[in-house]
This record gives C-alpha cells, structure tokens and sequence, in this order.
C-alpha cells in the first residue's frame, strides 16, 4: 500500500501558517467533504474514540459553524466555531476560527483552497493569526518538527527530559 | 486571557530562548555563560530569560549560586504534547478522508456508469 500523502507545515508572511496535503479525488468531492455535515461526521477528528458530536454549518456568508467533539472512552469535549467570511464552490472558504478552550490568543482566520490538477486535488489552509508572536509560538513548537530550524535541540531535549 | 499554554508557545517564538533553553537542556548556566555565544549584551539575555521564567520555563538558583538558571521541562512537555496532538489530529482525519473519498468517487463512477447504459 502507498504511504499516506505528507502533510507539510510552514509560516508564510508575517502571521500565517500554512498547511498543505494531497488528496486523490477531483476538487468537487473534496469541497464537500469539508462543508457537508453528514461527510464531516465521517472523518473530521473522528479517531481514537473521538466523534463529531456536533456539526452545524450554515454555509453562507457570515454564516456561523460550530464544532464538537467527544470522547467516547473519556468523558472529554473539545469545542470550536466561527463565521463564514466567504464561500466560492468548490474552490475556497474563509472562516473565522476560536477555540472553547484557547490554545492561542484571540481569533484566527482560516482561509481553505482547492486546486486541482490531473484529479489530484490539493488542500491549503492557510491560518492567519492574531500577531507575529502567536504563529511563531506555535511554529516553533514541535508540531512543525523538522520545519522549523534550530529547533531539533530542543525537541531532543523533550524526549530526554520527559523520559 | 493568557492560558499557560499561550504563554509558554510566546515565551518560545523567539530565536534566542530556543537557543537558550537547547542550551540549558545540556545543564544549568549563569547569564555569562549563556550570554556567550551570542552577539547580544549581558542585559539583553537577561531580559529574554525574564521572559522565560514568566513563563515558567527557567528557574534561577540562589545569589551564591551566581544565580544560575535551570530548565523547567514540565510546560514544554506539556507544550509538546499539545501540539504533537494538534499534527495527529489532521494526520489521523486525512487518513479517513482519504478513505471516504475513495467511497465518494466509486459511488460517483457506478453512477455514471448507470446512466450511460
């Protein structure tokens, strides 16, 4: 079997992140994997006993969304919604995005592509956060591992430490 | 408000406390010793490591000690885990992604298939 396609993380501008990954299926499909609820329910954050409890999505322009999701084997909820900024089938959206419980200050834009070539479909997400310090943060952590440089001693020092 | 996980990506968006703390991952050091490799006064690295003990990153031993400065592995750790949870969040989902648009496109095909016959 084929390797999953990789998902690369990088910062872009001043503010933003982008995160971007391959999907074998035209656009269209792709598009409605990521706007209609009862697609969403089948694999957005469903794993390790995790379900989209909650899915609304009033797809429109200033439209609001809101997510949630439980744990099945822990009594956990995790939560997130915003407003839809723009919408343009199936080519991109542009949203608004707070977590319940933040893990970075403030709101962030999140603004959703699709291209296609060869019916290959290309996913980016591009985060736009509220300043230059917040996306760095988060850059820097681990997640972007091998991304961001100079920052291997440090994740060296995580595994060590946490040992 | 400022979570403790806000301020522990802040206290790490800089160049300079990555450094330091990669540094005192190796074991504790004085604000001289830390302040050597870089091109940057005394005060300067001082100031990013008052930063890194807001954060809870740093902890300074006593005057005796010359004040040395030691790691605080528990916020990065839980950092880490945060964020290696965020990469497998997306991971995880495209994965079932990948599966239900393989579904969508058979079912798409049998479709057209149907209503050429």
């Amino acid at each position: 079997m084929m390797a999953d396609p990789a998902l690369h993380i990088r910062a872009e501008g001043d503010r933003e992140l982008v995160m971007t990954r391959e999907f074998a299926a035209p656009r269209d499909l792709v598009y409605e994997a990521f706007t209609r609820p009862e697609l969403l329910r089948r694999w957005f954050g469903v794993f390790d006993g995790w379900e989209l409890a909650v899915c609304e999505i009033d797809l429109r322009v200033g439209g609001a969304y809101r997510w949630v999701w439980r744990n099945r084997n822990r009594a956990n909820e995790m939560g997130a919604g915003g407003v839809y900024r723009e919408i343009v089938p199936p080519e991109r959206i542009v949203a608004t995005e707070r977590f319940d419980d933040p893990w970075y200050r403030g709101e962030a834009i999140v603004t959703t592509t699709f291209g296609e070539r060869d019916g290959v479909t290309t996913l980016a997400m591009t985060v736009r956060y509220e300043s230059t310090e917040v996306r760095d943060g988060v850059l820097a952590s681990p997640m972007a591992t091998g991304v961001s440089a100079g920052f291997d001693a440090l994740a060296e020092l995580l595994r060590a430490r946490t040992r | 408000m400022e979570t403790s996980l806000d301020a522990t990506f802040a206290a790490l968006a800089d160049p300079t406390r990555r450094t330091i703390l990669a540094r005192l991952a190796a074991g504790d050091a004085t604000v001289m010793e830390l302040a050597r490799p870089f091109a940057m006064s005394q005060p300067a690295i001082s100031k990013h490591i008052k930063v890194l003990e807001r954060a809870g990153l740093v902890t300074r031993g006593p005057e005796a000690h010359r004040r040395s400065c030691r790691i605080v592995a528990k916020p990065l750790a839980e950092a880490n885990a945060f964020l290696e949870s965020y990469r497998r969040f997306w991971e995880q989902s495209f994965k079932r992604l990948d599966a239900l648009l393989a579904d969508m496109t058979t079912e798409r095909e049998r479709t057209a298939g149907r209503s050429r016959r």
